[in-house]
């Protein structure tokens, strides 16, 4: 086994972030009712002609410059020939010639721990296009019902170089293209409702072979887990076809969610012969040097660069500052946080937003916009820590105080319930003797080699302490005592 | 170049046009006396000359991002062959 590599290239179709259609001004707003969206230019009309939406050009360029591409001075659009009752022009409106966005790439990180690994990805083109309406296959007296608000949807088709070699990689790609593309604020990236989309190109060669196998197409993936799941099986049945003496066929393929397997769509043979051609409705697209500037003027700063600040600059990991940089919101969050608690705090910082705060977050199902913990009162409260006020136990405690609203900060809540730590050596020597004294069979069994007695003892003084014995300061006194 | 008679049998095809054998034979004579004409026209120099995807050397006019189309359903719709539940109905289609 393991003789055979992955190839995987995948195309994302992104929603742009538009309130009218990418030729027409239909509103984009998702679920009106049927038709209800749907103009004269989305329905092709005899007569109408198509004018370009300026804010979709305009994310283009966004997302040309975050990836560190090529944004073309000149693209032009063209006709995909088609026959599809959803598409009632007949054609699709794309580009094929010349794209608005050429090369550019993304950095991953992928997998975690000792295993994880950097890798980047090329990205091959973007181009500016139209979607196409919504077919419903239910019973109308043996017809198809079609819902054209859709229709004139503007996308951003964003096609990357086969430079994947599992399906980790694959989601570990997709992941971060969802982060950017949000991130830099053309796409909401509602999956959902289908504005991030992913078609795999999957194939499988023999170790070591130059050239590729023949790839099939897995369309419409609409969550990082069907990605995943229909790549496995994918690459599995290929290999199976390649082992038991069956030629793949190139093919378009849909992964079915339930049975968790991919089937045949239809074979590329026919169905592929799109005969673009430059559509005459349409001018070439000119994107001058000045346009360029201002929205590279307008950009955030992005992921990757953030992520490098994190790490140089704050002395993160790599994992820990690919984690705050999944979105804007956690980074912001996180930046804060730091602010407050200052900056040689900025890895218990990077602890309590990713561990504490994720898993508080999660369990009410809530994002960290609507954190009831704000990223001062959480600053405010490592602050504690680090100055010694508060043991990391109690910390949770005050945390929790905070989350339910008992109090505006971690100060007033500290005062309120009385949960300063105690560092005074004097009341903690006592507490020490008191247990030490209460407790001759423990104090008995360390002496006789037992290591979890001292624990034990530990335990003993927290306990007298109510928690707030700073616990460095215990450990120290107790080994002293037990040694003296 | 010339068009063989099965590849403008296939170009009916992908345009969904139904051919009898003797227009798709008329229709490749039409096609071929065009594809000379564009031959005639590759004989000129077009060495250095930036190939046009418009016979007008114009840019793209751009509009705003606001919407300005109310509904017209019901108008759009009254012209339909048939429709249901504000879709329209096709005849069915699976792939």
């Amino acid at each position: 086994m393991n003789q055979w590599e992955v190839v995987i290239g995948i195309e994302t179709h992104a929603q742009l972030a538009t309130v009218s259609k990418i030729f027409s001004g239909a509103s984009t707003a998702f679920g009106a009712e049927p038709n209800t969206q749907a103009c004269a230019v989305d329905l092709a009309l005899p007569g109408v002609l198509p004018v370009l939406n300026r804010k979709a050009v305009d994310c283009a360029i966004r997302f040309g410059l975050a990836i560190g591409a090529d944004v073309a001075p000149k693209s032009v659009f063209a006709r995909k020939n088609y026959f599809y009752p959803d598409l009632p022009k007949g054609y699709q409106i794309s580009q094929m010639d010349l794209p608005v966005v050429v090369g550019g790439s993304l950095t991953l990180q992928v997998g975690s721990g000792d295993k994880a690994y950097e890798k980047v990805v090329r990205l091959t083109r973007a181009h500016l296009e139209e979607d196409a309406g919504k077919s419903l296959h239910e019973d109308f007296h043996g017809k198809s019902g079609i819902d054209l608000n859709r229709a004139g949807t503007p996308l951003l088709e964003i096609v990357s170089e086969p430079d994947m070699r599992s399906s980790d990689e694959a989601v570990a790609y997709a992941k971060v293209l969802h982060g950017l593309v949000r991130w830099i604020g053309i796409c909401d990236g509602n999956m959902q409702e289908g504005s991030f989309r992913c078609d795999a190109n999957v194939s499988v060669r023999p170790k070591g072979q130059v050239e590729f196998g023949t790839r099939r197409e897995i369309k419409n993936l609409n969550s990082f887990r069907f990605l995943k799941e229909a790549i496995d099986f994918e690459v599995q049945w290929q290999i199976n076809e390649i082992e038991e003496g069956r030629k793949i066929q190139q093919a378009t393929v849909l992964f079915d969610p339930d049975s968790g397997e991919t089937r045949m769509m239809r074979s590329k043979e026919d169905a592929h012969d799109y005969r673009y051609f430059p559509d005459p409705d349409l001018l070439p697209l000119v994107i001058g040097a000045e346009w360029v500037a201002r929205v590279k003027g307008e950009l955030p700063e992005l992921p990757g660069q953030k992520r490098e600040r994190f790490m140089t600059g704050l002395g993160l990991s790599a994992y820990d500052a690919g984690t705050l940089t999944a979105s804007q919101e956690i980074a912001a969050y996180f930046e804060a946080t730091v602010a407050v608690a200052g900056a040689n705090n900025a890895k218990p910082c990077a602890n309590w937003v990713m561990v504490d705060l994720a898993a508080r977050l999660n369990k009410e199902g809530k994002e960290i916009a609507e954190a009831p913990v704000s990223a001062p009162q959480l600053g405010g409260l490592i602050q504690r820590i680090a100055d010694n006020t508060i043991s990391n136990n109690i910390a949770k405690k005050v945390f929790e105080a905070l989350w339910n609203g008992e109090g505006a900060t971690a100060d007033e809540v500290i005062d309120k319930q009385g949960l300063k730590q105690i560092t005074d050596s004097g009341a903690i020597e006592a507490l020490v003797d008191e247990v030490l004294a209460a407790n001759a069979a423990n104090v008995a069994e360390f002496k006789a080699g037992k290591e979890k007695a001292f624990n034990a003892l530990v335990g003993q003084v927290m306990k007298a302490a109510k928690g707030k014995a700073n616990p460095q300061q215990v450990n120290d006194l107790l080994k002293q005592k037990l040694a003296g | 170049m010339s068009l063989t008679l099965e590849q403008v049998k296939r170009i009916a095809h992908l345009a969904r046009i139904e051919t009898s054998d003797a227009e798709a034979l008329s229709t490749q004579g039409h096609l071929n006396g065009i594809f000379q004409l564009i031959e005639q026209m590759q004989a000129v120099d077009t060495a250095g000359i930036e190939p046009m995807a418009h016979a007008q050397d114009l840019a793209q006019r751009l509009r705003d991002d606001a919407v300005s189309e109310a509904d017209r359903r019901a108008a759009y719709q009254a012209v339909a062959p048939e429709t249901e539940a504000g879709l329209y109905l096709v005849p069915k289609v699976i792939e």
